[in-house]
C-alpha cells in the first residue's frame, strides 16, 4: 500500500532537531590550522556560545598563529596574543580593568592549549581560579605540545609517541598518565569546571551557557584531536574524539560546586585497543601495555561513576 | 597639598593612589612589601577605589597590569630584585604591547647569596626592555616620579612602560618629610588614561599577531626607538611643567651640582647622589673644583646632556652600584659611548661602588674624588676600580 505523498517539512513536523548551536559564526573563513584541526572547531563553537561581546587572551599555543598573519585577523571578537605562562593572569587584568570602567557585560575569555595550562600556565591559572575572578578559562586539549611540533606535555595521554617521548629500541614512549586538570581545578573549590568535546558541540554550547549564568571562574576542557600529532588522517577528527569519549579515555562530565555529572554514558565501551591503534602515536604499543593501560582507564572511570554517585545530592552551596 | 613623614615606600604607594591608578597588581618581597600593604591600607579605608589584584607571582603582576592597560586603564604595580628578574619577560612584554604600565622597583642585589640591601644590577637587566628607567635618591622625588612617569609614558608618542628605581632601605625604609599633592589636581594634570586602541569587543582587532621577517617586526621596534627617543624630550619638559604646577623641579635627564668652574666631577645614580653632593659642599670648601652629574634617565640615555657637560669637564669618575661581569659598571660603559664621538673626550675613571648595600660613606666618596683629581694630574692608571673591598683580592691594582 502506497504511503500518501507528503513533504519533507510535512514529514518533519513536530520531530525536527531542535538546533541549540547559534548560527552566528564570529571566526570567519582563512584560518592557518591544519585539516581536520580540533581546535579550529573548539574556537568556533566556544565564540558561537559566547556571542560578540567576547574578549580573548589567547598565550603561545596553536591558535597564536591560527589566526594569520598580520594585519590579517580571522576572529571577529578582539585577541590579545599573551606570553606562554600568563593566560590566568592576562584575563584577571582584563576583568579587573572592564570591572573598574564599569562594562560588566563582557565575557573575558581565557583560550590556551593544554601545555599553556597544565604545564607552564598552570600557576597563573591557579592564582586566577583561587582569586575568583569572573572569567572563562578554555583549555584546548590536543594532548601535546602541537604548536611547536608534537612535544610531550602533561596532558599527554601515557603510551604516546611525541618527538620528545621517541619509542625507538629503548621503548621510551610516554610513560605517565594525562595530568588530571580537572579534579586540580576542583581542588581549588572553582564555582564550574568541565570536559567537553569537540565531538559533542551541542553539550559544549550549552555548557558555555551554562557558564554565563554562573559568577566567579569557569574551567572548560575541551578534546581537541589533532591529525597532525596524533598521526590519524584529517576527516577523522570527530569520529576520534567520540572514540576517546566512547573509550571512557576522555569522559564528558562537570562538576559544579563539587557536584559531579557525566554528561555522556557509553553504552557500550570501546575497548582502549581500538582507540589507540586507531591512531600513529600509539601504534607501537605491544598488547601488555595496552592491557595496563585499559585497566588504568576502567579504575579513574569506576572513579569518576563513584564521585557521580557519591556527590548526587550535593547542592549549591548558599 | 599634605605634608607627611613617611617612608620611600609610602611615597610610592601616595604617588599610584594620587596618580589616579585603576588597576595594582603586585606581589609582595622585601624591601618592597610595604607598598604593597600600603596598597591594601587604601583599599581597607576606601581611599582606593580601583581593583588591587593580589596575584600570585610578580611574572603574573606585570602580565595583569599590561592586559588590564590594553584594556584601557592605568595601571600600577611594584617590586623588587628576584622579583623585578622574574618580571623581565613581560616588561619586554608591556613595551612591545605599548603599554604605560608604572612599576616603582626598590633596587635591591641579586641572590644568592641572600642580600636585600641596595645594589642596581635589577634595573641594570631591564636596559634593553623598551621600558623608561629613571633612577631617584628621596622619597619625594619617588612620588614625584610615579606621578610625571605617567604623564611621560602615557604620551600618544611615547606608550612605554616606565620602571622608577628606588635604592633598598635608603629609600624605601628611612623616614623623610614628603608633600603628597592634592590627589584631583594632579588627576586633572594628568588626564584620565585613554588607550589609542583599547580591546573593545565593538572594534575588535588581534593585539600582536605573528608578523613575517619581511613585514612589520623591524617597523614596529623602529617606532619604540622613536618613542624612547620623544621620551628623551619629554621627562624635562613635563619636570618643569610639575614644577609650575606643584612647586618641584628635580631635573631633567641628568641634574648637575656645581658643575659650572669643576675640573672633575662624578657621574651618578640613586641615593649616593644625595652623599655625593654633601662631598662635593665640603671639598669646595677646601677649595677642591669638584662637581657632581646626576644620571636621572638612565633609559632614555642623556647622551645629549653628557656630551655637553664632558666638553666642559675634562676627567669624569663614573660611579656604578652593579658590575656587568666581563665589562665595567654599565653606567661607565654607556657614558664612554656617550662621549666617543666628541673632538676632545674626557677621560673617564669607572668606580664600582657599594654593592650589595655596601655603605657609600662621605669618607668613601672623598676618596673617590681625590681619586678622580689624581687621574686628572697623572693620567688614567685604571679604567674601572672596584672601591672599598674588604679583602683586596691577588691582583690590588683594580682596588682602591
Amino acid at each position: 500500500m502506497a504511503e500518501p505523498k507528503m513533504s519533507t517539512r510535512e514529514r518533519m513536523k513536530g520531530k525536527a532537531p531542535k538546533f541549540t548551536i547559534p548560527k552566528d559564526e564570529w571566526m570567519d573563513v582563512g584560518h592557518v590550522g591544519c585539516q581536520g584541526c580540533g581546535g579550529c572547531h573548539a574556537m568556533r563553537y566556544v565564540l558561537k556560545a559566547l556571542g560578540q561581546k567576547t574578549i580573548l587572551s589567547i598565550p603561545a599555543c596553536c591558535w597564536a598563529v591560527m589566526p594569520t598573519v598580520l594585519p590579517y585577523h580571522n576572529l571577529k571578537v578582539p585577541m590579545l596574543y599573551t606570553a606562554f605562562e600568563v593566560t590566568g593572569a592576562s584575563i584577571s587584568g582584563i576583568r579587573a580593568a572592564l570591572d573598574v570602567r564599569g562594562r560588566k557585560d563582557i565575557n573575558v575569555v581565557g583560550f590556551a592549549g593544554d601545555g599553556g595550562t597544565v604545564d607552564i600556565g598552570l600557576q597563573a591559572l591557579s592564582g586566577c581560579v583561587e582569586r575568583g575572578h569572573n572569567v572563562f578559562y578554555i583549555c584546548y586539549d590536543n594532548e601535546a605540545y602541537m604548536n611547536t611540533g608534537i612535544q610531550r606535555s602533561g596532558s599527554t595521554p601515557r603510551g604516546a609517541w611525541t618527538t620528545t617521548t621517541q619509542v625507538g629500541s629503548t621503548e621510551d614512549w610516554k610513560r605517565e598518565p594525562k595530568k588530571n586538570i580537572v579534579e586540580i581545578m576542583v581542588a581549588h573549590r572553582i564555582p564550574y569546571a568541565c570536559t567537553a568535546s569537540v565531538a559533542y558541540p551541542e553539550d559544549l554550547v550549552k555548557k558555555l551557557k551554562k557558564g554565563l549564568e554562573i559568577k566567579g571562574p569557569k574551567y572548560y576542557h575541551i578534546m581537541a584531536p589533532c591529525p597532525t600529532g596524533w598521526r590519524y588522517p584529517p576527516e577523522k577528527t570527530i569520529e576520534y574524539a567520540k572514540m576517546a569519549t566512547d573509550a571512557c579515555a576522555f569522559p564528558i562530565y562537570e562538576v559544579e560546586y563539587g557536584k559531579y555529572t557525566i554528561n555522556k554514558k557509553p553504552a557500550k565501551k570501546v575497548p582502549m585497543k581500538d582507540y589507540m591503534m586507531a591512531q600513529g602515536r600509539f601504534r607501537h604499543l605491544p598488547d601488555k601495555e595496552i592491557a595496563s593501560i585499559q585497566v588504568q582507564v576502567d579504575y579513574e572511570w569506576d572513579l569518576l561513576l563513584k564521585k557521580e554517585e557519591w556527590t548526587k545530592d550535593f547542592k549549591k552551596p548558599q | 597639598m599634605v605634608r607627611k613623614v613617611m617612608t620611600g615606600n609610602s611615597a610610592t604607594a601616595y604617588g599610584a593612589l594620587v596618580s589616579g591608578v585603576e588597576v595594582v597588581s603586585a606581589y609582595p618581597i622585601t624591601p618592597q612589601t610595604t607598598v604593597v600593604e600600603k596598597i591594601a591600607e587604601f583599599v581597607s579605608d576606601g581611599s582606593f577605589k580601583g581593583q588591587y589584584i593580589c596575584v600570585e607571582s610578580e611574572h603574573s603582576a606585570m602580565a595583569s597590569c599590561i592586559s588590564a592597560s590594553q584594556t584601557g586603564v592605568r595601571t600600577f604595580t611594584a617590586t623588587s630584585s628576584q622579583g623585578l628578574l622574574l618580571m623581565h619577560e613581560m616588561i619586554h612584554w608591556a613595551a612591545n604591547t605599548r603599554s604605560p604600565v608604572g612599576l616603582v622597583n626598590v633596587n635591591r642585589a641579586v641572590g644568592p647569596p641572600w642580600s636585600i640591601w641596595a645594589d642596581h644590577t635589577d634595573a641594570m637587566a631591564q636596559r634593553d626592555t623598551g621600558a623608561l628607567n629613571i633612577f631617584v635618591e628621596s622619597a619625594q622625588e619617588i612620588l614625584d616620579m610615579v606621578i610625571q612617569g605617567y604623564k611621560v609614558a602615557e604620551d600618544p608618542d611615547v606608550l612605554l612602560p616606565f620602571i622608577i628605581n628606588a635604592d633598598a632601605f635608603f629609600l624605601s625604609h628611612t623616614f623623610e618629610p614628603v608633600d603628597v599633592p592634592d590627589a584631583k589636581k594632579v588627576q586633572e594634570w594628568l588626564g584620565r588614561y585613554e588607550a589609542p586602541y583599547p580591546l573593545d569587543p565593538d572594534d575588535p582587532h588581534g593585539y600582536g599577531s605573528l608578523t613575517f621577517p619581511h613585514q612589520w617586526y623591524m617597523e614596529l621596534r623602529y617606532n619604540i626607538k622613536r618613542a624612547m627617543d620623544r621620551s628623551a624630550e619629554l621627562i624635562p619638559k613635563v619636570s618643569k611643567d610639575f614644577a609650575k604646577l606643584f612647586g618641584r623641579d628635580h631635573g631633567g635627564n641628568v641634574e648637575e651640582y656645581r658643575t659650572k668652574d669643576a675640573e672633575v666631577a662624578l657621574v651618578a645614580m640613586g641615593t649616593m647622589v644625595s652623599t655625593a653632593r654633601e662631598v662635593v659642599d665640603r671639598m669646595r670648601d677646601e677649595g677642591h673644583k669638584v662637581g657632581l652629574v646626576k644620571v636621572r634617565s638612565f633609559r632614555p640615555f642623556p647622551q645629549k646632556e653628557l656630551r655637553d657637560i664632558a666638553e666642559r669637564i675634562p676627567v669624569l669618575g663614573v660611579a656604578d652600584r652593579c658590575f656587568t661581569y666581563g665589562q665595567e659598571g654599565p653606567l661607565s660603559t654607556e657614558a664612554r659611548a656617550a662621549v666617543y664621538t666628541l673632538k676632545n673626550r674626557p677621560v673617564i675613571k669607572n668606580y664600582v661602588i657599594g654593592v650589595g648595600g655596601r655603605d657609600i660613606h662621605v669618607n668613601v666618596l672623598r676618596k673617590v674624588f681625590l681619586d678622580i683629581e689624581k687621574v686628572k694630574e697623572k693620567g688614567l692608571d685604571k679604567e674601572s676600580v672596584w672601591v672599598g673591598l674588604k679583602r683586596p683580592p691577588n691582583e690590588p691594582p683594580e682596588v682602591m
